[in-house]
């Protein structure tokens, strides 16, 4: 019995570190050997992470009441151990209980369930909108407000800058400003592609033929990374989404620089964002 | 007298032999075994398939795949040689062929020539399945690599070559070997028990059986219809997937969908029929609540049919639809929980033996729950957002499948190995098989949850280096569990030479279904006499 004391203690700090660990997760990329979701830097995503600690919590409960269920029984009722079975067949309490506990448990879950859903289709008021169109393999950017179009393509290993995630990094990526309502529209060239941001909790598909937007409002600064979401061909693995939120005035120096550099030279060609 | 009923048996030899007895058979545990046989090779293929992927994703950077489609089609032939080359002839065409006559007293199938085509329509997919590997697909490679699902217009424009339409004639062969097979066991099923066994005195593996072939018959015209959409998308002009002459990719989702999520419990439910018959032998004690687990089985089912949009969450459905597919998909964890809590009922003032057969069984239990739970989280689309098309949906189905359907498999393997083949397993051997397997098998996918919460993408040959350390860990469990499977051959042939004869029951008081009255193996037509069910 004190091992089996021993044994839930141990699983149960295991599972508690593995849903209180957002401290060990990156900021805007996944770092090593993480057990958690990548640091939220949305409100959405803030909210996404909670219910998921809380379904969780509730979820390695269940395994380890049926783990501990299963290790009794096969210690109490092993044949050297209990040699006359019973015949019982039937409880009507405990069959009525392990129906309607399940339906209360399931109950609890849904309903911030469904507010996290709708809360994820709530659009707010637009600050600014950009278009991300998915081709093979490479995403195209535009922001229609401003007459901004470009190509966001990976970085190959050889070319990366120290610092830069390998896989992860563009030659121009996404640049947004801190705390301001972004709708994303999805757009696909060719075959279905997904736009995927994980520390923003937002993941759509671009399906060719449809216009589907998601949004997200990002509450830091800093280089936020994503990957292509569905499966699109040869390099489905190297078509990542880079984004970077600054701040307002540093997003207003960006679009003065692009909207020259637009003017200047041959149309979709834009000269490198600094930092 | 004696000399006259000997000569009378010796002119009416009954049945062919040679090849003939093979091709031509219409013999239940014959062609069972012919299953079984094939599902090994399928999962050999397939196994190795799985190997050379973990192999690649042990360490970033692209060693093995110089050419990341190629994984991409080891992906797709992995998912789709599992799914209808090893799990659904082993479960329903193996041990459902073998043991549902047996069971329920009948002396064949209803239809046994139309079982003899069932199953050898199963090699004819294989090796078109096995010849789009080697014909052109996507531009610059040759095989499918859409993934199990196919998406369009991936799967049509994205994939020219004829590799996709073999794959698609693969698919047609394999469905209709499975609705002919669910024809025959839903006939024979309602049609062939002895007397005095009424439905409800039926073995729960007989129900598992019943409703799996119910699913089968309603599903997989679907899938037909769908593969057929793409066919005629693909080289007759059709636009059913295409946005730009008025078709919509999204149709082909819904369409392989309504088919696919049915598909995933045509995987379970047989295993889930084994466990019962396992648990309640080695326990020595009948299943608790009988009733409630047959009609569990059939609410699962039903149910099943009403769920397919789970999988599309991310795919640009609104959001009042993910809402009604989150409250159904929740619903389904009530009867799978009152079938959980039953087979531990059972055990519960049972008593237990741990053979073989049964540490399947207890590890399915565990395993299985793990995997549902984290189908219990998937299925609320706010936070699928973050896991769709993610490790963590991996997870999921390998923890249900090769963790849940697999170990079913192995279990009722060592479980009618004896009364199939008439000897006995060593049991040593057995028991290596089974922690080999579980401790590889936890291994490979356990810490694939953690890699989906950290954001690694699923059918990625190569991956940021934050994933490094998880995927090293993975690929180890793998050839752990790959070790396992060796062990698994050794003592197939182990049992063969040492020939231990297995009696009619090896195992007891608890085995109280009627295959084991029969001598292990049963003569060719099992019953001399019909069994009379009080």
């Amino acid at each position: 019995m004190a091992i089996l004391n021993r044994l839930l203690i141990c699983v149960s700090s295991a599972a508690l570190l593995a849903v209180c660990g957002p401290a060990l997760a990156g900021d805007g990329q996944p770092s090593p050997w993480q057990m958690t979701f990548q640091k939220a830097a949305t409100p959405i995503m803030e909210q996404i992470t909670s219910f998921h600690t809380f379904v969780t919590v509730i979820i390695v409960f269940v395994a380890l009441f049926v783990l501990g269920l299963l290790i009794y029984v096969m210690t109490r009722f092993n044949e050297n151990r209990h040699p006359q079975p019973s015949r019982t067949t039937h409880n009507t309490v405990l069959e009525i209980a392990w129906t309607i506990i399940p339906v209360l448990i399931l109950v609890a879950i849904a309903i911030p369930s469904f507010r996290l859903l709708f809360a994820q289709y709530d659009f707010p008021k637009a600050d600014l909108t950009i278009t991300a169109t998915g081709s093979q393999w490479y995403w195209t950017y535009e922001y229609p407000d401003h007459g901004i179009t470009f190509a966001s393509i990976i970085v190959q290993e050889a070319d990366l800058k120290p610092g830069q995630p390998r896989l992860l990094t563009v030659d121009h990526e996404v640049v947004v400003p801190v705390n301001k309502n972004v709708i994303v529209q999805l757009k696909s060239n060719d075959v279905i592609h997904d736009w995927a941001v994980p520390s923003f909790g937002i993941k759509l598909d671009a399906v060719p033929g449809r216009l589907q937007q998601t949004w997200f409002r990002a509450e830091r600064t800093g280089m936020f990374y994503g990957q292509c979401s569905e499966l699109c061909g040869r390099n489905h693995a190297f078509m990542p989404i880079a984004i970077r939120v600054v701040s307002d005035e540093d997003f207003a120096a960006w679009l003065d620089q692009h909207k020259k550099s637009a003017a200047r030279d041959e149309p979709g060609k834009v000269a490198t964002a600094e930092k | 007298m004696a000399a006259q009923t000997a000569h009378a048996e010796a002119a009416h030899d009954d049945h062919p032999h040679g090849w003939r007895r093979w091709i031509y058979s219409t013999n239940h545990k014959d062609i069972g075994t012919m299953y079984l046989v094939f599902a090994l090779v399928g999962g050999v293929i397939g196994g190795l398939l799985s190997m050379a992927m973990r192999a690649e994703l042990m360490e970033p950077g692209l060693q093995i795949f110089g050419n990341p489609e190629v994984f991409n089609v080891f992906v797709t032939a992995h998912g789709l040689i599992m799914v209808f080359f090893m799990v659904m002839p082993s479960t329903m065409g193996g041990f459902g062929n073998w043991m549902v006559p047996l069971m329920i007293g009948a002396p064949d199938m209803a239809f046994p020539r139309m079982n003899n085509i069932s199953f050898w329509l199963l090699p004819a997919a294989l090796s078109l399945l096995l010849i789009s590997l080697f014909m052109p697909g996507p531009p610059g490679t040759h095989g499918v690599g859409g993934g199990w699902t196919i998406y369009a217009p991936l799967s049509t424009k994205g994939t020219p070559g004829p590799a996709m339409d073999f794959a698609i004639l693969a698919l047609h062969l394999a469905g209709a070997s499975s609705i002919l097979g669910a024809i025959n066991f839903i006939t024979t099923i309602f049609n062939m028990r002895a007397p005095g066994m009424t439905l409800h005195k039926m073995p729960l593996f007989v129900w598992s059986v019943l409703v799996t072939a119910f699913l089968l018959l309603l599903s997989l015209p679907v899938l037909a219809g769908a593969i057929t959409m793409l066919l005629t998308d693909r080289n007759f002009g059709t636009a059913f997937f295409d946005s730009a002459h008025g078709g919509d990719p999204l149709l082909w989702q819904h369409l392989f969908w309504f088919f696919g999520h049915p598909e995933v419990y045509i995987l379970i439910l047989p295993g889930f029929g084994i466990v019962s018959q396992i648990i309640s032998t080695f326990s020595k004690k009948p299943i608790f609540g009988y009733l409630g687990m047959a009609y569990a089985m059939v609410a699962i089912g039903v149910i099943g049919f009403v769920v397919w949009a789970h999988h599309m969450y991310a795919a640009g459905i609104s959001v009042n639809t993910q809402a009604y597919f989150v409250f159904a998909t929740m619903v389904i964890a009530v009867p799978t929980g009152i079938k959980i809590f039953s087979w531990i009922a059972t055990m519960w003032g049972g008593s237990l033996n741990f053979r073989a057969p049964m540490l399947w069984a207890l590890g399915f239990i565990f395993l299985f729950t793990i995997g549902g739970v984290t189908g219990v989280v998937l299925a609320n689309a706010g936070v699928d957002r973050s896991f769709h098309d993610t490790y963590y949906v991996v997870a999921h189905f390998h923890y249900v499948l090769s963790l849940g359907a697999v170990f079913s498999i192995f279990g009722a393997w060592y479980y009618w190995f004896p009364k199939m083949s008439g000897y006995m397993y060593s049991e040593a051997t057995a028991k290596l098989h089974f922690w080999l397997m579980f401790i590889g098998a936890n291994l490979t996918f356990f810490p694939q949850h953690f890699l989906g919460l950290a954001g690694m993408p699923r059918r990625y040959a190569d991956y940021p280096d934050a994933f490094a350390g998880w995927n090293m860990v993975s690929s180890i469990g793998s050839y752990i569990a790959f070790a396992g499977f060796l062990v698994f051959l050794f003592g197939i042939a182990q049992a063969f030479a040492r020939k231990v004869h297995a009696p009619a029951n090896p195992w007891g008081v608890g085995a109280t279904t009627l295959e084991w009255t029969l001598p292990s193996p049963p003569p060719f037509h099992s019953y001399e006499t019909l069994p009379r069910i009080k």
